[in-house]
């Protein structure tokens, strides 16, 4: 028997979990894109926010979107849509739900949580960011085998693994979005060579991969040369990858089975799932790809909506 | 450096131990030679160790402030004290007697009010008590009892025998951090617990709990539906409710997810509406229902008095049960247990004035600089006066308060309240401290082994209260060799 608030809250708790974890590899990924390429090459740091969907609330912040205002905006600041705070929400909803969760799970959450506190606002500069957010990410990935390996099947984990699953095939999209978008158009050109952007063009989708830590994935399953394509379909497609967009929409179609009036939630999966079939990436890439993933995202905050009115209190 | 314990000095108060400068206490003996093994700085590092651990743990309460809602970790010393198992026998038999002598009168008072009628009790004072629910009349719950849960106030005078303080027999707290501190203890140190010492586990308490619980259900079914109604994330007490939904493994619910159809209860799940049969409320009265008590609550559930009253829900503690532990009330406790169990009291109160009579009044207006005054109504140490401690200006406005509304007001004289040693910066230092054990009774009785130890942190001072910068001890009920 579970609540329909304790649902709620350890479905956003399990959300921005993942969602701590996949902005902290976002960040990793990018401070390490930059050593990349070259020298004086402006990077669009900007694309981070993008990513994150918070462009309206950072430019009420700061005016200029240099690197330390951005990870200042992103890592350490109380404004509800860095790490720190989006572990502050995580913790938040766990300790009002730990009666039914592992004990451990809440005390490592919560220790995570002081982790940033303590040392979030140091990580906005260079040098201790790196470790800063390899912690973040590997205490994330503790606790979710943590509430993985000592939570029984019952609905509070399905619930857990709806959030996570929503949230993965979200971010999926809004990576592939800024990476064939804004990034992809902020890459140098090499002298001589006007049009090609080769060269740097395999790094931007290697960095992509390793983002959402589908590089050695990606390599051993798609063997070919990296090429945008490739990247954008396994991203998608792959129904293996655990953090593919069609592989997630396939984990909630599983978690519905177990949950109680969940065929409208259904049909709104399944219909992304056609959505995401039907785009040809080849053409896409070409042209129309920012309209195909608009319509991806839409569907499936639309999806939370029919989450939400099933099972949440209103 | 060790802990130099001749410099450790109690004075005048009774220390619970050592008994002169130098000597243990005959329990105490083993855990004063342990603790004089150690180096002030390795019992440092252990207060350190403690301290993580209760932040790890995630162990808080809440603090009201004009800052907004603090959430704070618990404040505890390692020491523990320690209370003999042949003393503690004796002391939990009190409180068991205490507790039934209680439910006795309070299911009187609702019903046919003999002991009114016998005068034990005057009528006047319960009738215009604040906390006597008109609308309780003649209600009958389960094994007629109204309190099942009860945290009584123990502490030690200058004797070092237990007296009363009073008893809470609405939403009492505390029991989770009696819990919590023996776990913290045991980590911090596992040496005492392996072959030292016979330390009664504390542990069994949310079985207890349950089956207190479990007991009450209107339905007979096999899994009767036992949920804890808290009044949300902020109340200053949240982390127990949620602790102890945990431990008895029962839904924590809060008002919005109750619904009355019917005259039951139901909570909102995912699969619809589901039964409810027992509700552990730690709302008070006042709030449980707007329909019938304050129409603003908006944490209380609409129709709930109503599915109680016709028996369709246990609620624990019963509406009304609040009666019995007015401080004006409780100086009649002795002839109460006289009256309805034929019984001495085995635990004594402490010597009180009520200044509803005129002479006991007029003593208490005339030595305002030697008692406490304690309103009827308030909990946590609100709205006392202590006092010798008090200024001049304080003991004016206590004693034109009392004129105006004598009902309001017992006064005591103050207790020399017993200590016990806290581990400061530099040395040990004896602190006061209180006791408060849960008693618990549906069909059967319990008492929890020993109870939460309060200690008031500030040297001298005897505010105890968490809220009030007090700090707390494990207790350890020791077996007699």
């Amino acid at each position: 028997m579970l609540l329909s608030r304790v649902a709620e809250r350890v479905y956003w708790q399990a959300r921005y979990l993942e969602r701590v974890e996949n902005t902290a590899r976002l960040l990793n990924v990018f401070s390490t894109l930059l050593m990349d390429l070259p020298k004086g090459t402006k990077l669009g740091w900007h694309s981070l926010v993008e990513i994150t969907g918070t462009d309206k609330a950072f430019a009420e912040r700061y005016k200029q979107e240099s690197e330390r205002n951005v990870m200042r905006f992103l890592l350490a600041e109380r404004n509800g849509y860095s790490i720190l705070d989006n572990l502050a929400m995580t913790r938040e909803n766990a300790r009002t739900t730990r009666e039914i969760m592992p004990t451990e799970a809440f005390e490592m959450i919560n220790d995570l949580y002081y982790l940033a506190r303590e040392k979030a606002d140091a990580a906005v500069a260079r040098g201790p960011r790196h470790e800063f957010l390899d912690q973040v990410i590997s205490d994330c990935q503790q606790i979710t085998g943590l509430l993985g390996g000592c939570m029984s099947r019952d609905e509070a984990y399905s619930f857990i693994r709806l959030g996570r699953s929503l949230e993965r095939a979200d971010m999926t999209t809004r990576i592939v979005d800024v990476g064939t978008g804004s990034l992809l158009e902020s890459l140098p050109n090499v002298p001589g060579e006007p049009q090609n952007q080769a060269p740097f063009e395999g790094i931007l989708w290697m960095n992509i991969l390793r983002s959402l830590s589908a590089y050695q994935m990606y390599r051993q399953h798609v063997r070919e040369r990296i090429s945008g394509e490739d990247v954008v379909n396994f991203l998608l497609k792959d129904e293996q990858f655990p953090r593919a967009t069609a592989h997630n929409l396939t984990t909630m179609n599983k978690v519905l089975k177990k949950l109680p009036r969940s065929s409208k939630v259904k049909w709104q999966v399944d219909r992304t799932r056609r959505l995401l079939g039907d785009g040809d990436i080849e053409k896409l890439l070409n042209k129309g790809l920012l309209k195909y993933i608009d319509e991806l995202q839409k569907s499936l905050a639309a999806t939370h909506a029919k989450i939400a009115n099933t099972w949440f209190l209103h | 450096m060790r802990v130099n314990w001749k410099s450790y000095n109690p004075g005048k108060f009774y220390d619970e131990l050592i008994s002169s400068p130098g000597y243990a206490r005959k329990p105490a003996r083993r855990l004063a030679s342990y603790l004089r093994s150690l180096t002030h700085e390795e019992l440092l590092q252990k207060k350190t160790a403690a301290e993580l651990a209760i932040k790890t743990m995630g162990i808080s309460f809440t603090v009201y402030s004009d800052a907004g809602n603090i959430d704070r970790e618990w404040p505890m010393d390692i020491i523990p004290r320690l209370i003999a198992a042949s003393e503690w026998d004796h002391t939990s038999k009190g409180l068991e007697q205490r507790l039934r002598a209680l439910n006795c009168f309070i299911h009187d008072l609702y019903n046919d009010q003999k002991i009114l009628k016998d005068k034990v009790v005057p009528e006047e004072l319960i009738l215009n008590s604040g906390n006597f629910r008109k609308q309780c009349v003649g209600i009958k719950p389960k094994f007629d009892v109204w309190a099942h849960i009860c945290g009584t106030d123990l502490i030690k005078g200058e004797d070092g025998q237990f007296f009363v303080l009073e008893d809470n027999l609405r939403v009492p707290s505390g029991v989770s951090y009696m819990l919590e501190n023996r776990r913290v203890t045991k980590r911090v140190f596992p040496e005492l617990f392996e072959n030292n010492y016979d330390i009664r586990p504390v542990t069994e308490y949310p079985n207890q709990l349950f089956d207190t619980l479990a007991a009450l259900s209107p339905r007979n079914v096999k899994y009767p539906e036992v949920v804890v109604l808290t009044p949300g994330i902020y109340n200053s007490a949240y982390f127990e409710h949620s602790f102890l939904a945990q431990r008895m493994g029962a839904q924590l619910v809060e008002g919005g997810d109750l619904v009355v159809e019917d005259d039951k209860v139901f909570m909102r799940t995912i699969d619809g509406l589901s039964q409810v049969d027992v509700i552990y409320r730690r709302i008070d009265d006042l709030f449980l229902d707007p329909s019938v008590f304050n129409k603003d609550s908006v944490l209380g559930v609409k129709g709930l008095f109503n599915a109680w009253v016709k028996g369709n829900v246990a609620l624990a503690n019963a509406p009304g049960a609040g009666v019995a532990d007015d401080k004006i009330i409780y100086t009649y406790v002795p002839q109460i247990i006289k009256y309805y169990l034929d019984e001495d009291p085995i635990i004594p109160n402490v010597p009180s004035y009520l200044c509803t009579d005129k002479a006991q009044r007029d003593h208490v207006l005339k030595n305002l600089d030697k008692l406490v005054v304690k309103p009827a109504n308030e909990s946590g140490g609100y709205g006392m006066l202590i006092g010798p401690q008090a200024s001049r200006k304080e003991r004016e406005e206590f004693a034109r308060k009392i004129k105006a509304n004598p009902r309001n007001y017992m006064a005591q004289p103050l207790i020399s309240l017993s200590t016990v040693p806290i581990l400061g910066e530099r040395s040990v230092e004896p602190r006061h401290v209180d006791l408060r054990p849960f008693i618990l009774q549906s069909d059967k009785t319990h008492v929890t082994a020993g109870g939460l130890t309060r200690v008031a942190m500030v040297k001298g001072s005897y505010v105890v209260n968490s809220s009030q910068g007090g700090g707390s001890k494990d207790t350890w009920i020791i077996g007699d060799e």
